[in-house]
């Protein structure tokens, strides 16, 4: 299994999921800089949170025209799984690799706490390690996560099944009470047509052992090793 | 003709006593840029001129001290070849006349002094004071500081995991940004300012310089008047992207052997890190302004030098290194320039396109500034109240105004708009006693806290300057960390006026007694004196930063109650001046009564040290399921926090006596912890052995506050009571503090 965390100038969590990736599957990631184009076989690219090139413009809108994305697309494309965690989801919508937009928070603040959310869909690498409605807890860090999609746009991932992951109540309840940051239909994470590529505003990455206050994060790094092993 | 005329000394925040000492020390009367760099130098907030004779009595040594005051920040050993690098700095007026920008620059100030000493931040802190809640100005201030925060903190990638904030009518024309750093280092890889070799190259790194800031430090030090928002275009805008790019780039640089010297560039800029680089090293520096690069064009060399443009370092490298440093500056997009050399003339020559346009000697500037011994009255109230002098109301009616009040309201509000979870090791978040991070790939971890009574340092400023130290010092304790060392950021109005510069020889006073007696040495600090506007001063805020080790973080504690049936055990004693607590100076008096009068409860610290040391002690052990330390609101306060923790309730029996006094009385040197029923005679019998004042409370459990076996309010209503007022007064729906005089 070979993994690979892309590092844009201003990302800052890059280490943070190379730890997960490391402690979770046992491997070591490729850390690969944003202007590579000689990417190596890879099993599975991880795009990682912060505020790539300052997040300035738009979230995620430049880092998605930068030397190394060509290369992501193209490996995407061929199937390889791509993994896009808060900027990183946000990166692959701008990247047109998932469908949506991020938008700003709906009360316009910068959100950090743990949320939970439903498991949508097990039906992929990246959450086969969880139950379906299983509810997890994660934290968020965001304050463009708002996802937003038009309504044909949602009719499709909603009836395709690309929705991974929806906020909810620690009851697995999902309603606007739940719903942190005006997200449409609470989407916290989706998935490409194909369930290859999944991006999600939620941090897996911080939750994966008990000093961090839970291991919530721990399946979906076990999946995916399992998956791509 | 004279260029210089009085006004233009005056323009300069210069006495004409000090022109006349710089006349005497240039044997010439100085150029423009010259007379701005004796400006920048001599102003208070760079030159510590009212306080150094102070600040020189404070404890800085302890065997595990590396470096202390002096230098960008404080370096303490924390063992395994680590070291911690930190320090607290205000950034006040600034944030007064542009709250999200003076708040951010703030951030990125005190991270550079970090990260400039070799150290990867690993933690960000802030002690924030706000004025009156009702005050019109206060909502905006509190809403800008909190996203400029954030906003700098977040993108940066540098997790913020606590902090404290008080509102007072005090700070209404004059708000406190006070914002703390941690980083780690190897022990053996401290880098330090002081210029060595003549002939290396001075290097400039980071950001582009321009007209932003300049003359920022003469603002930090006067007083604020009605025209002082037209200042605004002296608060420097902060990048944080640049900020995050110029640290991955220093500390890769930082892993090679190229740098001889580094300096942030921070208040004052170019001079002062130019100006402290040469001065250190007893040499002198020769700059060629034009290399500097710039972000507009016309610009002056008295602009580069005082300009305050954020995101820039200064180094003096080993020769031939420069091309190594400017690949890496490169790579990672940032500006790189060699804009200078060292030289053995203990001068520094400025130069223009070839011209010399400054030359002024380094040490007679640096060293000979002035130092003042202002007259001072130290104004102590040393009257308490007896618990009958102040009258008592329902305990329950008590519970719920404090807890919904603006100083004990729950600061989730704020810290959900701080990242304090990147980096991946936040083990203790915000909202606790103190903050904790693990040491990284380790099981160690670092507790970090910011405190201040102000209510207290006002009334008495010795006891205030003690109690802030002991504070401090208990928060890290009660999480069992080893308390290390400290970092002071000195708030204080006009030192000229003789009541205001005793408040600061009191809290010196107080404070040295406080590190020498818990072996809490100050190893950096800040002081931002002149926060009066319109002649009204602030509270005096002597905020304390500190940090400690945690040798286990399996062995550690946390606010929260962990299960019913807990037993709930009280160290330390509960006196009062007549016995049964004390009510003066508390938050009870002023808030449920509406007076703000007495002395504040006086420190023991001889009690203290035996206190504290024997909570650590159990909690290494591990016989402690929940701590937390009683101060602001007093022990039932304390209980009602760890309720709201964990959703857990209690029931307690007080002492016979006055039962407000008991319940809401500031007596210090005291922590609630539980422990299991089976551990309780043993811990009993092992304090009072170790002469610890103790006793058993009661015990956790049920829905609800019960206290001597009336049922008060349910967990759920003091949560929602304390979680409703900070978003409520944001959103505008509170415009009175609920229960506020």
């Amino acid at each position: 299994m070979k993994a690979a965390v892309i590092v844009f100038p201003g990302s800052n969590c890059d280490r943070d999921v190379a730890v997960a990736v490391e402690r979770v599957m046992g491997v070591k990631p490729l850390m690969l800089w944003h202007r590579e184009t000689a990417v190596p076989d890879l099993d599975l690219i991880i795009v990682p949170g912060g505020f790539s090139y300052g997040d300035y413009l738009r979230s995620g809108a430049m880092a998605a025209h930068s030397p190394v994305m060509r290369e992501v697309k193209a490996r995407a494309d061929a199937g390889v799984r791509v993994l896009g965690i808060c900027n990183g989801f946000q990166i692959l919508t701008e990247a047109g690799l998932l469908p949506g937009a991020l938008m700003r928070n709906r009360d316009l603040k910068f959100i950090c706490r743990d949320v939970h959310l439903t498991v949508e869909s097990t039906d992929s690498d990246f959450t086969r390690g969880y139950r379906r409605g299983q509810v997890v807890r994660y934290p968020v860090a965001h304050h463009d996560g708002n996802f937003f999609a038009d309504e044909q746009t949602l009719a499709r991932i909603e009836g395709e099944g690309q929705v991974a992951f929806r906020y909810a109540h620690p009851d697995g309840r999902v309603d606007e009470a739940s719903n942190i940051n005006g997200s449409r239909n609470n989407i916290a994470g989706v998935f490409n047509d194909r369930r290859t590529v999944l991006g999600l505003m939620p941090h897996p990455e911080r939750l994966i052992d008990d000093h961090l206050g839970g291991t919530d994060g721990v399946p979906m790094f076990k999946s995916l090793l399992e998956a791509l092993s | 003709m004279s260029q210089i005329t009085a006004e233009i000394v005056a323009q300069h925040g210069l006495t004409q006593d000090e022109y006349k000492l710089v006349l005497d020390i240039m044997g010439r009367e100085p150029n423009l840029t010259e007379l701005g760099i004796f400006s920048v130098m001599w102003s208070e907030h760079c030159s510590y001129k009212s306080s150094k004779k102070w600040l020189k009595t404070l404890p800085t040594k302890a065997p595990w001290v590396i470096c202390g005051p002096g230098e960008n920040a404080g370096v303490v050993d924390i063992g395994e070849g680590l070291a911690a690098i930190f320090k607290m700095e205000s950034h006040n007026h600034p944030s007064f006349i542009e709250p999200y920008q003076g708040a951010a620059t703030g951030v990125g100030g005190i991270l550079r002094d970090v990260f400039t000493m070799g150290a990867r931040p690993i933690a960000n802190m802030n002690a924030l004071r706000f004025g009156d809640p009702s005050h019109p100005k206060t909502r905006h201030l509190v809403a800008g500081v909190v996203a400029g925060i954030g906003g700098y903190g977040n993108c940066v990638g540098v997790p913020t995991i606590g902090g404290e904030t008080n509102f007072h009518k005090s700070y209404n024309g004059n708000i406190l940004v006070n914002a703390m750093t941690v980083g780690i280092a190897e022990a053996d890889k401290i880098f330090y300012s002081a210029a060595a070799g003549v002939g290396n190259p001075v290097v400039y790194a980071g950001s582009k310089t321009g007209r932003d800031g300049i003359h920022g430090a003469t603002m930090a030090s006067a007083e604020f008047d009605e025209k002082s928002e037209e200042k605004r275009p002296t608060v420097q805008v902060g990048d944080p992207f640049t900020e995050k790019l110029l640290i991955e780039a220093c500390l890769e640089l930082m892993a090679t052997d190229a740098i001889v010297a580094i300096q942030d560039m921070g208040a004052a800029g170019l001079t002062s890190s130019s100006f402290e680089m040469a001065s250190k090293g007893g040499l002198g520096v020769e700059l060629e302004l034009d290399r500097v690069p710039m972000r507009e064009t016309g610009m002056t060399p008295y602009e580069l030098m005082l300009s305050e443009s954020q995101e820039r370092m200064l180094m003096v490298l080993k020769p031939g290194k420069e091309d190594l440093a400017r690949s890496i500056f490169e790579k990672w997009e940032l500006d790189f320039a060699v804009i200078g050399h060292l030289t053995d003339s203990g001068r520094m020559v400025l130069k223009w396109h070839g011209e010399v346009v400054g030359d002024l000697p380094i040490d007679p500037l640096a060293m000979a500034s002035p130092e003042y011994d202002r007259p001072y009255e130290i104004v102590r109230e040393t009257r308490g109240l007896r618990a009958n002098e102040v009258p008592e109301v329902p305990w329950q009616d008590a519970l719920t105004t404090l807890v919904g009040c603006p100083d004990l309201a729950s600061r989730r509000w704020i810290w959900e708009q701080y990242d304090h979870m990147v980096m991946g090791d936040t083990v203790v978040r915000p909202g606790g006693d103190a903050g904790v991070v693990r040491l990284h790939g380790s099981n160690r971890g670092l507790a970090v806290t910011t405190d201040c009574t102000p209510r207290y340092v006002e009334a008495d400023p010795v006891e205030g300057g003690r109690q802030a130290v002991t504070e401090a010092w208990r928060n890290l304790t009660a999480v069992g960390a080893r308390p290390l060392a400290i970092t002071d950021n000195m708030n204080f109005g006009n030192p000229e006026k003789p009541v205001i510069m005793g408040q600061f020889v009191g809290a010196c006073q107080g404070m040295a007694e406080a590190c020498v007696a818990l072996e809490f040495p100050v190893v950096s600090g800040n002081v931002s004196l002149y926060n009066e506007t319109q002649g009204q001063p602030i509270m005096p805020t002597p905020a304390i930063g500190a940090i400690g080790l945690i040798d286990n973080l399996d062995r550690m504690a946390t606010v929260p109650f962990k299960a019913a049936d807990d037993v709930i055990v009280v160290l330390g004693e509960t006196l009062g001046e007549r016995g049964g607590g004390w009510l003066a100076q508390s938050l009870y008096l002023r808030e449920v009564l509406g007076r703000e009068e007495g002395a504040p409860p006086p420190v023991d610290l001889a009690h203290e040290r035996k206190v504290g040391d024997y909570v650590r002690a159990l909690i290494g052990a591990g016989r402690v399921t929940a701590c937390h330390d009683i101060s602001d609101g007093g022990l039932l306060i304390a209980l009602a926090e760890m309720a709201m923790g964990s959703g857990i309730g209690f029931d307690i029996k007080t002492d016979p006596g006055p039962r407000h006094a008991y319940l809401f009385g500031e007596d210090q040197g005291r922590y609630i912890v539980t422990v299991k029923d089976g551990d309780v005679a043993d811990i009993v019998a092992q304090a009072e052995e170790s002469g610890v004042p103790v006793r058993v409370l009661g015990s956790t459990g049920g829905d609800a506050v019960v206290v001597d076996g009336v049922t008060g309010p349910t967990v759920a209503e003091l949560r929602r009571i304390n979680e409703a007022w900070m978003p409520g007064y944001m959103a505008g729906e509170v415009v009175e503090p609920a229960g506020a005089p």
